[in-house]
């Protein structure tokens, strides 16, 4: 076994003896972290903590099933994320989740096809695309917030994890559930997309 | 993938494979050969890491956690019922 997961181990064994310093530790090491995770599912702060409430709770009913084959943390966050994703579909006019692998199927262009119709190079672009001046992030962030706000709801919720949130690839597939492939071309489509939305919104300025 | 060179259109596809790293070595040294001949290609990658940069801008700094001692109450209650 290795260090981490005997400590992991360990601090299992201090939550079902009831130990609640380990359990505030929990808590403060992980409750921000769930709440982004929450809230980049549910679009709305009141509900994102509602679900962290109840994914606490889940945590605490779930505690002695837990198996330290996973991280403790991947555990927890697994039960924020389905926690969320019941709730979200339970009251929202959203697409359910359901959709991971058939979003991830659809086959959709990166750039528009017409970008590309070269009549000298076949797939080689018409125009090229201009260089961006140095963009500030205060003038894209509302331009960025549309875009990711329109996508479908898987692939807003893994660029939001891994670029807005910063997660590691292995942990937004752990986390979701998701193959590291799928994860990869949710992705690409929802940074084409942005990508997309800033070059309109430069060019139209 | 075949061994022929990537065109512009095929290109846009692969750059999330390409920035994390996960194409073969072959399709990797076509992807550089590309760039190496096509400014528009390597324009659009450059949109694509900027694009990656602004977005994590987007980050919000944490609220207080509000709910701490309701938790901790839960716990308790938890430990004591077993439930």
């Amino acid at each position: 076994m290795t260090v981490a997961a005997s400590q992991a181990d360990a601090r299992v064994a201090a939550l079902r003896a009831g130990d609640e310093r380990a359990f505030a530790q929990l808590v403060d090491a992980h409750t921000a972290g769930m709440r982004r995770l929450a809230l980049s599912i549910v679009r709305n702060a009141a509900v994102a903590d509602e679900v962290v409430q109840e994914a606490w709770l889940g945590v605490l009913r779930g505690l002695e099933r837990f198996e330290s084959r996973a991280s403790l943390k991947t555990w927890i966050f697994r039960i924020v994320a389905n926690t969320a994703k019941t709730r979200a579909e339970r009251e929202s006019r959203s697409v359910p989740f359901s959709t991971f692998e058939s979003e991830a199927a659809e086959d959709e262009p990166s750039v528009d096809p017409s970008r590309f119709r070269n009549p000298r190079f076949p797939g080689g672009w018409a125009r090229f695309p201009e260089p961006w001046e140095k963009l500030e992030a205060t003038e894209t962030r509302d331009v960025i917030a549309a875009a990711i706000e329109a996508l479908p709801p898987a692939q807003r919720l893994v660029i939001s994890l891994r670029d807005v949130e910063g997660w590691p690839p292995d942990e937004v597939c752990n986390v979701l559930e998701l193959s590291e492939s799928n994860q990869r071309v949710l992705l690409h489509r929802a940074r084409s997309k942005v990508r997309a939305a800033l070059e309109r919104h430069l060019e139209g300025a | 993938m075949s061994t022929t060179e990537l065109t512009c259109q095929e290109l846009v596809e692969l750059v999330t494979e390409y920035l994390e790293d996960v194409l073969t070595p072959e399709d990797r040294a076509r992807f550089d050969r590309h760039l190496a001949l096509c400014p528009g290609c390597v324009t659009y990658v450059d949109q694509f890491r900027e694009t990656i940069s602004l977005t994590g801008a987007l980050r919000e700094d944490d609220v207080a956690p509000t709910a701490r001692d309701e938790l901790l109450a839960q716990f308790r209650h938890w430990k004591r019922d077993g439930a």
